[in-house]
């Protein structure tokens, strides 16, 4: 299989570790990435400037659909925002052509027959839940994790369609199969605050305190997501926090790629497990 | 005498030139540090620098950086064959030329005893080192004419830097073409150095070298008889051949000679060869003379900027000298476009028409910048959103071939800007996360400001109604306002709202205050409902309408399936115009 991948440009600088592990396992199961010409999704540009942003994910959808594949993003941010501007395009004809008439100068043009395919569907739904499993070679043994999703793998539900509405089966049951304990916590489908880091650091730390209060109260170890803006807000920005003394206990977050990269087998050092910003080490601890 | 007064001329504007150029790299700056730097501080710190450099262990990295970098342009290499190639042809061919045949006098004739410009192998070499930069030239007109990537964009340094470039070679080329068909040069040269001067004698080497060395004769034309040739040759080898190899070397001037063959005669007596070697000098004088101002200054700032940037890092080196790199890259910089090539938001300049997007377009801002030249309010907000406009993804970086650390000039440069206060609503966007990650780097009170600034630039522009006690009259209804909002497919389900609340009570921000109207003015529903009232200003100086997280738990709460996450999203749209044309209404009356 082979599909375009959009990275997120958070993850250069920020993130290597979910590039790697990510470029890891798809090698293993035996999907081909290609995605040097594809750019910004225009999420961070939605609220300023809207056709700006249907236009970077429209030029976007055009590669893709010229080298007839789909596009798998590891972001949810990214993957909310393709989705939306696959379904606009789709739908509104004038918006279509308008967009159209300014790709035409790189000889691009999009007529809707890409499909965006985020980290998780690609793993259960086009490989199959059974060639995961397959791949599968170590089990962690009572590690207790909260899964977080992220929002827009869940909201809008319209739009979305991830799974079933307010939650994200596909991600419990991937994660499942790694062996971790999944523990049930009320503010799961919540905003990770991400979004407000940098505008209103108090306000974005108040959502993220609230969430790791809530999951360690729950009896959860780890964090666990697949989503680049959300991971580094769980972690980057929690380990502002922990040494601002506005945290006490830290609530490490690990990527559900090193999960399962690690359940699989693959080197830790490949995966970047020593790369996160709070140590999530003793996770190795509770793999045999 | 021309010559010598242009050359001199041209030397002392060159040398008055890199001064000033230099002196820059020293004078200006960003304002981007909280500590000034004199010129002088920095002169110093520069030196101090160069000099524990030159004696440590680094020197070896600046040998290796001036092998692969400089001389071998790995760096071009690996961003595109065809360009290696095409900047490999320029800069060899260039320096070639120069060094063996601009500068025969100093270099070439010192090395070689028997150097003449008209023996092989220089007179080969000389057609070589031409052909490379032909080639050279070559690609990169494809580049930039035919192959037209988009937003490469050709300004107008480019275009003298290849104009000045092409009137050189092609007067070169020229020129030794019409010297090897001269009849008149042909005739000097036996005066001056035959040692012969009978008349069969001059016949004779007169006929040899219309017939090899391509002399367009007015008395002579071939068939040539035998004995004739070799008595030729014999005075040839005598008189002529310590000097003069076959012009058929010089392969590419032998073929342009070809060419003129038939109106060589005529173009030789009017003076072709003295007007070619006036054309060619003086344009090599004006390059000269033009070289510190113009692009082609990077020949000298490049690879001092990549010689620099392998031994110096942000954090490690002194601060006054980090400045100072980022002075000579703004010269270093050669408007190539590879930047932009990679930028993960260039697609956008098509519907955001600032060239400050795009990072190659934005170095002409910046050098504006740094030369402290007064800039209006207008043209720094425009700049301020270009500098803006930037992902930090980290792309552009890794490919400038002259090694200029984009990144952090772009964010040392927009935190710079930003302290002069002008609002800038794209703090309100995801793109302040980087800043927002970076911020243990600046001052705390920079840094706030500029967060603080976009809501005080909307408050004072969208103010209707900003006396909570003032009642709402229909006549303050914004007409045009709620037309947009209606013919927008999402926007327009506002009007399904009958405000219930559960938007307001769905929302993770309204949830994080104790007294949300207070913190954030009005909440989601209420934001709906200005919306119906057509009373946009409410709305818009709402902090509420800034801090929506967009995710999209109200809109998947309502019972009446209104799309308020999309609602909002479109008014925050309408407000950053409405801004925008604020601003370039003001802009445009100062």
């Amino acid at each position: 299989m082979k599909l375009a991948l959009q990275r997120c440009c958070t993850t250069p600088i920020f993130l290597k570790q979910y590039e790697t592990s990510t470029d890891a396992i798809l090698g293993r199961l035996g999907v081909q990435l290609t995605d040097k010409a594809l750019n910004c999704c225009g999420y961070p540009l939605k609220n300023y400037n809207y056709k700006a942003h249907v236009l970077a994910s429209a030029r976007n959808l055009s590669i893709a659909e010229k080298r007839k594949v789909n596009i798998m993003t590891f972001c949810n941010c990214c993957y909310g925002t393709l989705k939306e501007v696959n379904q606009r395009l789709r739908a509104d004809r004038t918006l279509s052509a308008e967009i159209n008439g300014k790709l035409e100068k790189e000889a691009l043009k999009y007529e809707g027959g890409v499909e965006i395919r985020h980290l998780m569907e690609v793993f259960y739904n086009d490989l199959g839940p059974e060639c995961i499993r397959k791949h599968i070679v170590k089990k962690f043994k009572g590690l207790k994790v909260a899964i977080h999703y992220g929002c827009h793998i869940l909201r809008p539900r319209d739009l979305v369609q991830f799974s079933g509405p307010g939650t994200a089966a596909v991600f419990d049951d991937l994660v499942a199969m790694t062996g971790a304990d999944l523990v049930p916590w009320h503010l799961q489908p919540e905003c990770c605050g991400a979004p407000m880091w940098g505008i209103d650091d108090d306000l974005s730390a108040a959502l993220t305190r609230k969430k790791i209060e809530n999951a360690r109260a729950s009896g959860a170890d780890y964090f666990c997501l697949a989503c680049s803006y959300c991971h580094v807000q769980f972690d980057r920005v929690q380990k502002r926090l922990l040494d601002e003394g506005s945290i006490t206990e830290p609530m490490p977050t690990i990527l559900f790629t090193q999960l399962l990269g690690l359940s699989m087998g693959i080197d830790p050092n490949i995966l970047g497990i020593w790369k996160n910003q709070i140590d999530i080490s003793p996770i190795l601890d509770c793999i045999n | 005498m021309i010559f010598n007064i242009s050359l001199y001329l041209s030397l002392i504007i060159f040398a008055l030139g890199l001064i000033f150029k230099i002196s820059t790299w020293f004078r200006y700056n960003f304002e981007s540090t909280n500590k000034p730097f004199t010129a002088t501080e920095r002169f110093f710190a520069a030196t101090g620098g160069i000099a524990a450099t030159l004696f440590s262990g680094k020197v070896l990295i600046l040998l290796k950086s001036l092998l692969l970098d400089v001389f071998c342009q790995r760096r071009i290499m690996r961003e595109s064959r065809l360009r290696w190639v095409m900047h490999m042809c320029l800069f060899w061919g260039f320096t070639l030329l120069l060094l063996m045949h601009a500068l025969e006098g100093m270099f070439t004739s010192n090395l070689f005893a028997d150097y003449a410009s008209t023996l092989s192998p220089f007179l080969f070499l000389r057609n070589f080192f031409a052909l490379l930069v032909f080639v050279g030239v070559g690609i990169a007109f494809y580049r930039r004419f035919i192959q037209k990537a988009p937003r490469f964009s050709t300004n107008a340094m480019d275009r003298y830097a290849l104009i000045l470039l092409a009137v050189i070679m092609i007067s070169g080329i020229f020129l030794e073409a019409a010297k090897i068909g001269s009849f008149e040069r042909y005739s000097q040269m036996v005066t001056d150095y035959a040692d012969f001067d009978e008349e069969e004698d001059l016949k004779a080497l007169e006929a040899l070298w219309v017939k090899d060395f391509g002399v367009v004769s007015p008395n002579l034309t071939t068939p040539f008889d035998k004995e004739l040739l070799t008595r030729g040759r014999e005075l040839h080898e005598m008189n002529c051949a310590a000097c003069h190899s076959r012009p058929q070397w010089a392969f590419i001037s032998y073929g342009a000679a070809t060419v003129l063959r038939p109106v060589a005669l005529p173009l030789d007596r009017s003076g072709l060869v003295t007007l070619l070697w006036t054309i060619h000098f003086l344009a090599c004088f004006i390059g000269l003379a033009y070289l510190p101002f113009s692009r082609m200054f990077h020949i000298l700032a490049s690879p001092l900027s990549l010689l620099a940037n392998s031994v110096m890092e942000k954090g490690k080196s002194r601060p006054a000298n980090m400045i100072t790199l980022q002075m000579i890259a703004l010269d270093a910089c050669t408007h190539c476009g590879s930047c932009t090539s990679r930028c993960s938001l260039a697609v956008i300049f098509e519907e955001i028409p600032n060239p400050n997007i795009l990072p190659s377009e934005k170095i002409a801002s910046l050098k504006t910048l740094a030369s402290g030249k007064p800039l209006s309010e207008h043209q720094m907000t425009v700049i301020q959103e270009g500098l803006y406009l930037c992902t930090n993804c980290y792309r552009c970086t890794p490919v400038c071939p002259v090694g200029i650390n984009l990144q952090e000039l772009w964010f040392d440069v927009r935190e710079a800007v930003l302290k002069r206060g002008y609002p800038e609503l794209l703090v309100l966007t995801p793109f302040s996360m980087y800043r927002g990650l970076l911020s243990p780097t600046l001052a705390k009170a920079d840094y706030h400001h500029a967060q603080k600034q976009p809501m005080v630039g909307i408050e004072a522009v969208c103010s209707a109604l900003s006396n909570p006690d003032d009642p709402i009259k229909p006549a303050q209804m914004d007409r045009d306002f709620k037309k947009k909002m209606l013919s927008s497919a999402n926007g327009s389900t506002f009007s399904y709202c009958f405000t219930c609340i559960t938007c307001t009570s769905a929302c993770p921000v309204v949830r994080s205050y104790e007294n949300p109207s207070e913190a954030l003015g009005m909440t989601p529903h209420q934001i709906i409902r200005a919306t119906a009232l057509g009373v946009p200003d409410l709305a818009f100086r709402s902090r509420m309408l800034w801090y929506c997280l967009g995710c999209y738990q109200c809109q998947d709460a309502c019972p009446q399936a209104v799309l308020v996450t999309d609602v909002l999203t479109e008014l925050r749209n309408l407000a950053v115009s409405r801004m925008k044309n604020q601003n370039r209404r003001t802009g445009e009356r100062s």
